[in-house]
């Protein structure tokens, strides 16, 4: 039992902290990604910058215990700062800054006062041992001014690389409330293989899907058909990749278990069948058919049955996306025209077109739950930009402007983030942009790569 | 687990022969005459001429250059022409009219002629939105071709989006070329 005295100096201690914390949360609102945040579950280990300011963040190399961990240890320390990065809620001190600090060997020298004097708040320190195949990770995250760890862990992994955005993941977590995606993977489309396609008409190259890291590493092929396979979506799950592919010539939805190596075919050849796309709750999934004689948006269970047709109009309805409550749909639709984005219940009630001031307005792409937005590509004189409309004000910002053509957006699972593919490096390549259009990365570098899709 | 398998293979064997069966008409020809035995048996007998008719191949019809080719070259070459567009459009012009048109005299020449029409788009749309207008030019296509007395069970459209452009160009020439009704001969 406390006495009272105790427990209201307790009281005025984590009202304080929540006041900070709040404030550096409200500053960090202005210039972070934005997002949906949250307080940490416990305020006592979380670590702050000077007010105003995001705590600045040093990740040196994690310590190879054994020489054959070097390699490994040098993977974790360089991925750890790029995912620590990635969400900018801290600031990530440069790694090529570190020379002037000593090298700790074990968590009892790291060098408290060298760190300080490089303006560091927060210093990680972390070891790889390798045994085998596996390794055996230890992550502390100190606080460099009261030099005690508020974060501690041991991981065995096979993969550096998952280690790493682990603990990024976990630490995002603890220090911000806050989902990262350091864990997430993207699917796509792509010719790297620089196949061509059997026949005699020229130039027909092989399109496959592919998975990556959210970073664009380890890239993995999951088709093999050599035809074309494309728009591919992820199951909420994370376990299975829906697409479309023309390995039956006409083009058909198949869904790859990725973990299981089973190809499900939920439609079935029921005519042509384009662009699938998960329910948020991964029981149903929409698409485009023209099973009816003309391109219109169905809703069917992922088994395939209980298919429903939700647009019934002679133009051509495409790109179907659903809201985060699974009860309505956007999707395009060029009945007044030109492509424009509609909103309509997945019943068929209901609708109505949101773009109003577009030529031409395209994969409509609505954020996840608490963003209240649909991501869309609009032509411009360049090509094309992504611009996000507001659901709520009814309000629509761009996001990219004129740097090549823009396609094809896809939120990260956080909503803080999105993938789109653009042109300009040269070829299409996948780029992730923060929700506000900052942060420009670019993801694929192999080939041409289309149609990203972003996991849970 | 086998049953569908089988019934598929059943299915593709049954379709193959009546295939064939439709290809070649049975040729008539006069039956031989009956061979004569009429050498005296002393002699040692020449050895018996023993023939049945062979089907001979198919006279083309005549100035008939298309007809003899195979699918693979008449796809590389097609007298089939593409009915092109205008950019966003998924209307048949005056131009793509004429060409469907004279598409259609050469599928009336060959009934036996099975068609694809592919949509193609050019790389100025969306690639999502691409797949629903390419959708839209196959079927005009495929529309005015029915309209014209060609059987709709001969035709079948896929859309290909921006997917296969012929023509690899960023330029108004290639876009010109990419938007197009495409015809694929796929049996004759």
């Amino acid at each position: 039992m406390m006495n009272a005295q105790h427990t209201g100096r307790r009281l005025a201690i984590i009202v304080a902290t929540v006041t900070l914390a709040l404030g550096v949360v409200r500053a960090q609102q202005a210039q972070a990604p934005a997002g949906p945040a949250q307080q940490p579950s416990d305020l006592s280990l979380v670590i702050s910058g000077d007010p105003g300011t995001p705590p600045r963040y040093a990740v040196p190399d994690f310590v190879a215990l054994s020489p054959d961990a070097a390699d490994a240890a040098k993977t974790v320390g360089q991925v750890l700062w790029d995912d620590l990065n990635f969400e900018r809620e801290f600031y990530l001190i440069p790694r090529d800054t570190y020379a002037t600090v000593p090298v700790a060997r074990s968590g009892d020298q790291v060098p408290f006062a060298a760190w300080r004097e490089l303006g560091a708040d927060a210093v990680v320190f972390g070891t790889v041992q390798k045994s085998g195949q596996n390794l055996t990770v230890q992550v502390r995250l100190l606080n460099v001014r009261t030099r005690q760890s508020v974060f501690s862990k041991e991981y065995l992994v096979t993969n550096p690389r998952l280690a790493a955005h682990t603990v990024s993941d976990e630490i995002h977590q603890q220090q911000r409330a806050l989902k990262g995606v350091a864990r997430t993977k993207l699917a796509f489309s792509s010719d790297r293989n620089k196949e061509s396609v059997a026949g005699p008409i020229k130039n027909r190259d092989v399109k496959e899907i592919y998975m990556s890291d959210y970073d664009g590493a380890a890239p993995r092929r999951i088709t093999t058909s050599r035809d074309l396979n494309i728009t591919p979506v992820w199951s909420p799950d994370a376990r299975a990749i829906a697409y479309t592919s023309y390995r039956r010539t006409v083009p058909d939805i198949f869904v790859s278990l990725i973990y299981q190596g089973i190809l499900q075919n939920p439609t079935k050849g029921q005519g042509s069948n384009f662009l699938p796309i998960y329910s948020p709750d991964g029981t149903r999934m929409a698409f485009m058919s023209n099973r009816d004689g003309n391109p219109e948006i169905y809703v069917m269970n992922v088994d395939g049955s209980n298919v429903r047709r939700v647009t019934n109009h002679p133009g051509g309805d495409a790109s179907p996306t659903w809201s985060p409550n699974g009860q309505q749909l956007a999707f395009t639709s060029d009945r007044s025209g030109a492509p424009q984005i509609y909103v309509v219940s997945v019943d068929g009630t209901n609708l109505r077109r949101i773009t109003t001031s577009e030529s031409y307005a395209d994969r409509p792409t609505w954020a996840p739950a608490g963003l209240n937005e649909i991501a869309f590509a609009a032509r411009t004189p360049g090509g094309f930009d992504v611009k996000v409309y507001d659901v709520v004000t009814q309000q629509t910002r761009q996001l990219t402007f004129g740097e090549g053509t823009n396609e094809s957006p896809a939120y990260s699972p956080n909503g803080r983030h999105l993938a789109f593919t653009s042109t300009r490096a040269g070829r299409v390549q996948i780029f992730t942009m923060t929700r506000d259009g900052r942060d420009v990365r670019q993801i694929t570098r192999d080939g041409n790569n289309w149609t990203p899709s972003w996991s849970n | 687990m086998r049953r569908p398998f089988l019934l598929v293979l059943t299915l593709f064997i049954a379709v193959a022969i009546v295939g064939c069966g439709k290809k070649k008409p049975p040729i008539v020809q006069p039956a031989p005459p009956p061979a004569t035995a009429s050498t005296p048996q002393s002699a040692a007998p020449p050895p018996q001429r023993v023939e049945e008719p062979l089907p001979v191949p198919q006279q083309p019809l005549s100035e008939d250059a298309i007809g003899n080719r195979s699918l693979d070259d008449l796809n590389r070459d097609s007298p089939l022409k593409p009915a092109l567009f205008a950019l966003d459009s998924a209307e048949l012009d005056d131009m793509g009219r004429a060409t469907v048109q004279a598409n259609a005299e050469i599928l009336k020449k060959y009934p036996t002629w099975q068609v694809t029409i592919e949509g193609h788009c050019d790389e100025r749309g969306t690639a999502e939105y691409n797949l629903a207008l390419g959708e839209r030019r196959a079927v005009a296509v495929k529309t005015y071709l029915v309209s014209l007395g060609i059987s709709a069970d001969r035709l079948r459209t896929v859309s290909y989006g921006k997917e296969f452009p012929f023509e690899p160009a960023h330029n108004e020439d290639a876009w010109s070329k990419n938007r197009r009704g495409h015809f694929v001969i796929t049996s004759k």
